[in-house]
């Protein structure tokens, strides 16, 4: 973490809970927690992140969860695509799918109106732009108006998740504190 | 479908407006990555860009220019939000642009 205030700046409240959740999990508390858990009145993005990746919407978890790690991936941010890909992979059972996509979204065993999304997802990340072709491309390919814009609403929070973390260079923790990490995010979710 | 609307707007307006240690005009030149003066501008305009080649050199030039790490965490986070928020509105924008044409 390249700001000490994110390491060992927060409350005397919130340390407490950091202490609890490090008690409970008995695992080191990641630092996307010890940043979601800072001067949560300034940045505290918990609750959009939430509602984009466990709001009510025609993609199911698992495919948000493969799409924050696609836009992590195309962010170029090793912590987020292993936490997100440890999530997606346990909400689908299948590790392989999550790992396929991320290796050659092309040939990937995934639904068409997914793969064109996630191709999407990816251009807006690495070119920072999107045009109306662009969009067509995907409504031809089967996904709804409403999957684009929810799909939109994931990127956003990734698109900025993804950035923080690698500019306060986020430590990427052990396999199992991940797996730990990504078995509280499908119980509580982002809040 | 999911709603981020209002959540999105008040994620703004906070980052933005609250009171927080780095002047507002700061914060809002990080968010827009426009008029910053080095060394800010090289640490924003990764963020913005390319976060992945941040360095510590690049937060210790700014810690040097005489930020504190509320004030560096600040405009990081800033800049951050600016940027996605464009990319998201871009594409939102190119959504309704076809929406429209089904319409017509």
């Amino acid at each position: 973490m390249r700001l000490e205030i994110l390491d060992r700046g927060h409350s005397l409240g919130t340390k407490a809970l950091l202490g609890m959740i490090r008690l409970v999990s008995r695992q080191p508390v990641v630092d996307a927690v010890k940043l979601a858990f800072y001067r949560k009145e300034f940045y505290g993005a918990g609750d959009l992140t939430h509602e984009a990746m466990r709001g009510p919407s025609e993609w199911s978890i698992g495919d948000r969860e493969l799409m924050a790690a696609v836009v992590s991936q195309a962010n170029e941010s090793p912590f987020c695509i292993a936490a997100h890909s440890a999530t997606s992979g346990l909400w689908y059972g299948d590790r392989a799918k999550v790992a396929a996509a991320l290796a050659d979204l092309d040939t990937a065993p995934i639904e068409e109106p997914l793969r064109a999304t996630l191709r999407l997802l990816g251009k807006l990340t690495r070119e920072h732009t999107i045009d109306a072709d662009d969009i067509r491309t995907v409504l031809s390919a089967g996904a709804s108006r409403a999957q684009i814009e929810d799909a939109l609403a994931v990127c956003l929070a990734f698109d900025i998740t993804a950035r923080l973390a690698n500019a306060f260079d986020f430590a990427i923790a052990t396999p199992t504190a991940m797996d730990s990490g990504a078995r509280h995010l499908l119980k509580r979710g982002y809040r | 479908m999911t709603d981020i609307s209002q959540l999105h707007r008040a994620l703004v307006a906070r980052v933005l407006d609250s009171d927080g240690k780095a002047p507002p005009v700061m914060r809002r030149a990080a968010f827009d990555n426009a008029g910053l003066s080095e060394p800010m501008r090289t640490l924003i305009e990764k963020v913005a860009y390319r976060a992945s080649a941040v360095t510590d050199e690049d937060v210790a030039a700014v810690r040097s220019a005489g930020l504190s790490e509320d004030q560096i965490f600040e405009i990081v986070v800033c800049a951050a939000i600016g940027q996605a928020d464009r990319q998201y509105k871009t594409a939102l924008h190119a959504l309704a642009r076809v929406a429209d044409e089904g319409q017509r």
